[in-house]
């Protein structure tokens, strides 16, 4: 494969990848955009609220053991999860980018 | 009026319908009575353990593969933290479990599945430890389980790579929810109808608002497969996930 064929390939990847970004921010966006009535609590309450519905005489039999005291140490507690779990990744990524480099200059 | 459009508009309605539906994600703390509970630890714990040998033999075998377990493992862990909105104006998460799913198979991801939900039961209050075995079963057995098998028959038919990579999360995301409301409505049977009137009720709320998340979750893992698969192509040689040169 010549240099240009080889940059015109991965400039057509990077145009797919970009594309596919584009596509995932639009499906998180449309919702909120279309729907400005709704909550989107996310919290599982909602489904208990079926639950509850469907047999009203039902209590939960076990609590959770730690509980975050709020909200914002909720979020704190995911942002962690994510970061953690997003820097071991990229780390595997880079991992391998610097491998494949040296052993296609070796 | 062709079919398609009576598709749209049915969903069009059920939207409206469902202006504030329940989120999808695990079964929470303390909501499934304690028979249900103890029969779905039961029958998850085998499959925990063969999975946790699958991972041990794959690892034995081809150890550079490290690398790439711990990926897997992080990319679930970050796609389990990602709520993201959806069409009935509630959110749920990604499972991330798919990716994993096509690199070290189904049995493997049943370990993953259960260490995360482990974290997110003792930090986060979200799912819980007496439904752990359920939500193991829906999202470490059933999901990876239909991700594999629409993973394997992309494959056969000879589909695109990245169809096959799409189907196996999307699918396998959408099977792991839908395993939530077959257990949900075992075991809240409705008072008139029952069984199948329970899972009408929780499956129509549940698999809606997963319908777009296993389709961001389908385009998040074509994204992560093309990255390793441009760099980290001997390691998943060795796993034999690239059955064809693409």
């Amino acid at each position: 494969m010549t240099a240009i064929a080889k940059k015109l390939k991965s400039s057509k990847k990077m145009l797919i990848n970009l594309g596919l970004i584009a596509l995932l921010i639009i499906l998180a966006v449309w919702p909120l955009l279309t729907l400005s009535e709704a909550g989107f609590e996310g919290a599982d309450g909602e489904a208990e609220a079926v639950i509850l519905e469907i047999s009203d005489s039902y209590e939960p039999w076990f609590a959770p053991l730690l509980e975050p005291k709020s909200g914002e140490i909720e979020s704190l507690l995911f942002a962690l999860q994510a970061a953690v779990g997003s820097g071991v990744v990229f780390y595997g990524l880079g991992y391998m980018v610097g491998k494949s480099k040296k052993e296609s200059s070796a | 009026m062709p079919v398609r459009n009576y598709w749209i508009l049915g969903f069009f309605f059920l939207i409206l319908l469902l202006p504030r539906a329940a989120s999808a994600m695990h079964i929470m703390e303390g909501f499934l009575p304690p028979g249900w509970s103890i029969a779905w630890a039961i029958i998850t714990i085998p499959f925990i353990l063969v999975g946790y040998l699958s991972i041990k033999r794959i690892l034995l075998e081809h150890p550079r593969t490290m690398m790439l377990l711990a990926m897997a493992c992080a990319f679930a862990f970050v796609l389990s933290a990602l709520k993201l909105p959806s069409v009935t104006g509630s959110c749920s998460h990604p499972t991330g479990l798919g990716f994993g799913t096509i690199l070290f198979g189904p049995m493997a991801m049943t370990v993953i599945a259960f260490i995360v939900l482990l974290f997110q039961a003792l930090l986060l209050a979200h799912g819980g430890l007496t439904t752990i075995g359920a939500n193991t079963f829906s999202m470490g057995v059933i999901g990876p389980f239909v991700a594999f098998a629409a993973y394997w028959l992309v494959k056969k038919t000879k589909g695109p790579q990245w169809l096959a990579v799409f189907l196996a999360a999307a699918l396998g995301n959408l099977a792991t929810y839908i395993t939530t409301s077959v257990q949900l409505a075992l075991a809240f049977p409705s008072e008139i109808g029952g069984f199948t009137a329970s899972l009408a009720k929780f499956a129509s709320i549940f698999a809606l608002t997963q319908v777009p998340l296993a389709v961001s979750e389908g385009i998040l893992t074509i994204l992560i497969f093309n990255a390793v698969a441009a760099y980290g192509i001997s390691e998943l040689k060795d796993l034999k996930v690239i059955l064809k040169e693409g």
